[in-house]
């Protein structure tokens, strides 16, 4: 769900600081070229480095930045000189090699940049973080008091409330999910595989190691949870989610820290539905304690193939878009911000609740993304119920180690 | 024509086969027969925000002067065609051994992904293909025998589904059969079934693709044999009628073989377009149900990963078996130019 106003208010931020309020920041000459994906606090960060005076800035944001950032950058000079990315898509930025390390641009330019925002890997700096996301539990406050019941902890309360909630007729298919096959899909899965404890590849190696137990327990609770999901789950990403959620026919699910603020203002939804919608805790699932969750940040990186004037140029223009300047009344509950002087809302609670649960994040490793594929291509089958979970798991490691072997990964 | 003026008249288009045909055609084929260099990984430590942890990375350094060296990668042959992901040579021999009769072997074929994309993009190419034609020349025959005066309006309207952008145009009918669309909502209410829903049904997702595949194309069959039908021989027809033919009769003798070459045309085209079959499955968000060659190479090439000479690997079989497809129909070409 876009919401226009959000629109209208960072474009005319953008345009303010564009015109009146021109930063200096320290660099008065370059090129800074920025690709990235689309939503409210990117553009809020590509505003925030445009205002950088005498540079040259522009910035293309599209939800299509991971089709076009590897060869944007692969060029000599690349054609973008920051790709803003999350940990699970940095890792095609490295395998590639179109980023550079930015120790010594830090070391010159960045000394006030905290520490635990700067990715490092190998003791190396390969990006910049700014804000934090995890998928929590977004609930329909009144519908839990209807069946008298606590907002879930775990993935089997949420069961027992979806059963309660159909048996008394509040809603038939109580339970959201973006279960979109593909992308969203394979998401939910890592999330589960996670929360039961499971670790994807053997240690120190990139040899897949799903087909286990705990693998099965992630594939038979997502079956369990789309038994009260809309029958078409498997086509929803999170965008339908939240529609369902808006529309009042879903009163609990899974979903980004970042599109809370959407679910609770007033927009696109009755009162009595943006009024109850509350947002809660990731769950666990199985007797667990860590968070059937992932922790995502999203960060900016400085491209390998740019002049080094241009480097620096895009280096002190994107650590102005994540300065302590871009916050407003506006800006403030876009994200979860990593900003001095950040002060968090109430949509913010399921992130840091994921946080203090000491969440997992998203695995930041070289073939994890091809791992994502395949299952979002082979977990449908299951959940339609064509093949066994066990069918499912071995078919999800073949279609991987096929991959791998063409990446080079294994031989 | 001179030689000289045939040549300069079809240079251009010439080059530009060269160029946006021949040469990626080369591309692809070279892509397919190479993988990624063998990648050392190497145990690192990884920090962030969320702490530090140990994570494995890609050495860069190992494997720089290699890729210098090749950037292609390294020559691999055909694994990448034999690969699980493609033409999986081992797997369909284990599922052949292991198969209990041909219903089991054919259910462990479709749990292939190339099988399982052939599939669908076969059955979607020969219904949707013949439905296309048939509907498309019923609809020119009515337009041509309407009033002249709204004649216009209607080849507008027949030609709508043909000028809305493939994506908008499916994403519309996605709505409409949506559990709480027009066409859903309806079709919940005939069969009295509340949960009854096409996008969560295999079978229901296959038929409306390819509903989709007849609506969009049947336009383009359709001003085709439009244009065919203002040559037919007026004389021919009239004497027809003197001779006591009805209008079936008139269509079935004289019409009909006088559009054959244009089937042939519209079969040729039809047959290339439906077996790419590409957008419906991505508008319906129905990957889960029915995928194609050409969702393949976008799947491949879309991840955080991409899958460079698995995307070439299907594109040459996607070429291949358009080669296959097309045979018949041009060597029936062929032999009708011969016979002239």
């Amino acid at each position: 769900m876009y919401s226009w106003k959000n629109f209208a208010a960072t474009t005319a931020f953008a345009v303010l600081s564009g015109t009146t309020a021109m930063a200096s920041c320290g660099v008065d000459a370059g090129r800074v070229s920025i690709v990235g994906n689309e939503f409210p606090a990117i553009k809020t960060v590509a505003a925030g480095a445009a205002s950088c005076a005498g540079l040259d800035v522009s910035s293309n944001l599209t939800a299509d930045h991971q089709k076009i950032n590897v060869a944007g950058m692969s060029g000599d000079p690349a054609e973008y000189t920051s790709a803003i990315i999350a940990n699970s898509s940095v890792v095609a930025l490295i395998n590639e090699d179109v980023v550079r390390p930015l120790d010594d641009l830090v070391a010159a330019h960045g000394a006030d940049i905290p520490k635990n925002q700067l990715i490092t890997i190998d003791g190396k700096i390969y990006a910049v973080a700014f804000m934090a996301n995890a998928q929590t539990l977004a609930y329909r406050a009144d519908a839990l008091e209807k069946i008298g019941m606590e907002p879930p902890a775990t993935y089997e309360d949420m069961l027992a409330a979806a059963e309660k909630m159909r048996e008394m007729g509040i809603a038939e298919n109580p339970i959201g999910g973006a279960y979109k096959a593909g992308w969203n899909l394979a998401e939910e899965f890592v999330n589960m595989y996670i929360g039961h404890g499971g670790e994807f590849f053997k240690p120190g190696s990139a040899e897949v190691a799903i087909n286990n137990g705990q693998g099965k327990a992630a594939l038979e609770m997502m079956k369990a949870l789309t038994a009260y999901m809309n029958p078409d789950y498997l086509t929803h990403d999170s965008n339908a989610t939240n529609a369902e959620m808006e529309a009042g026919n879903v009163m609990m699910m899974n979903m980004w820290g970042s599109r809370m603020g959407n679910l609770m203002d007033d927009e696109g939804a009755e009162p009595e539905v943006y009024e109850n919608i509350k947002v809660g805790a990731p769950m666990t699932v199985g007797g667990g304690s860590i968070p059937a969750s992932t922790l995502w940040w999203d960060g900016w990186t400085v491209a390998k193939n740019v002049s080094d004037e241009d480097a620096t140029a895009t280096f002190l223009a994107m650590k102005n878009g994540v300065s302590p300047s871009i916050l407003t009344d506006e800006t403030m509950t876009q994200a979860v911000w990593m900003i001095d002087g950040y002060t968090p809302g109430p949509v913010n609670d399921g992130v840091f609740a994921a946080i203090n649960m000491s969440a997992q994040p998203y695995p930041m490793l070289p073939f994890m993304g091809l791992l994502h594929t395949a299952l979002g291509d082979n977990i449908g089958d299951f959940l339609q119920g064509k093949e066994s979970a066990e069918q499912a798991l071995t078919d999800i490691e073949a279609a991987y180690s096929s991959a791998a072997k063409e990446k080079g990964f294994l031989q | 024509m001179k030689h000289k003026t045939f040549f300069w008249f079809v240079l251009p288009s010439a080059l530009a086969m060269l160029l946006f045909i021949f040469l990626p055609m080369v591309s692809i084929v070279v892509q397919s027969l190479h993988v990624s260099h063998e990648q050392v990984i190497i145990e690192v430590e990884n920090c962030g925000p969320f702490g530090c942890r140990q994570s494995t990375t890609v050495d860069q350094e190992a494997t720089e002067s290699l890729r210098d060296a090749k950037p292609l990668g390294q020559f691999a042959g055909l694994t990448t065609y034999m690969d699980r992901g493609h033409l999986a040579v081992n797997e369909v021999g284990d599922a052949w051994n292991a198969a209990r009769g041909w219903r089991d072997f054919g259910g462990r074929m479709l749990n292939l992904p190339f099988y399982k994309a052939m599939a669908f993009t076969l059955t979607f190419t020969f219904v949707v293909t013949p439905l296309v034609i048939i509907l498309g020349f019923l609809i020119a025959v009515a337009v041509n025998s309407a009033t002249k005066l709204i004649r216009g309006q209607l080849i507008f309207v027949s030609l709508l589904p043909m000028m809305i952008t493939p994506l908008v145009g499916a994403l519309i009918l996605f709505w409409m059969v949506d559990a709480r669309g027009i066409v859903g909502a309806f079709l919940q209410d005939i069969s009295g079934d509340p949960n009854l829903s096409i996008k969560a049904s295999t079978p229901l997702m296959w038929i409306m693709l390819m509903v989709y595949g007849v609506w969009h194309s049947a336009p383009f069959a359709f001003i085709v044999y439009y244009a065919g039908l203002q040559t037919v021989n007026t004389e021919t027809l009239e004497s027809a009628m003197i001779d006591g033919a009805s209008r079936a009769q008139r269509i079935r003798y004289v019409v009909l073989p006088h559009l054959l070459p244009l089937t042939t045309f519209i079969a040729l085209m039809q047959l290339m377009d439906n077996f790419r079959v590409f957008e419906p499955i991505i508008s319906f968000s129905a990957s889960a149900h029915a995928t194609s060659l050409s969702w393949a190479i976008f799947n491949d090439l879309g991840g955080e990963t991409r899958q460079l000479s698995s995307a070439a690997a299907t594109s040459v079989l996607t070429v291949i078996g358009v080669i296959i497809l097309l045979t018949p129909v041009l060597i029936r070409t062929w032999r009708d130019f011969g016979r002239k």
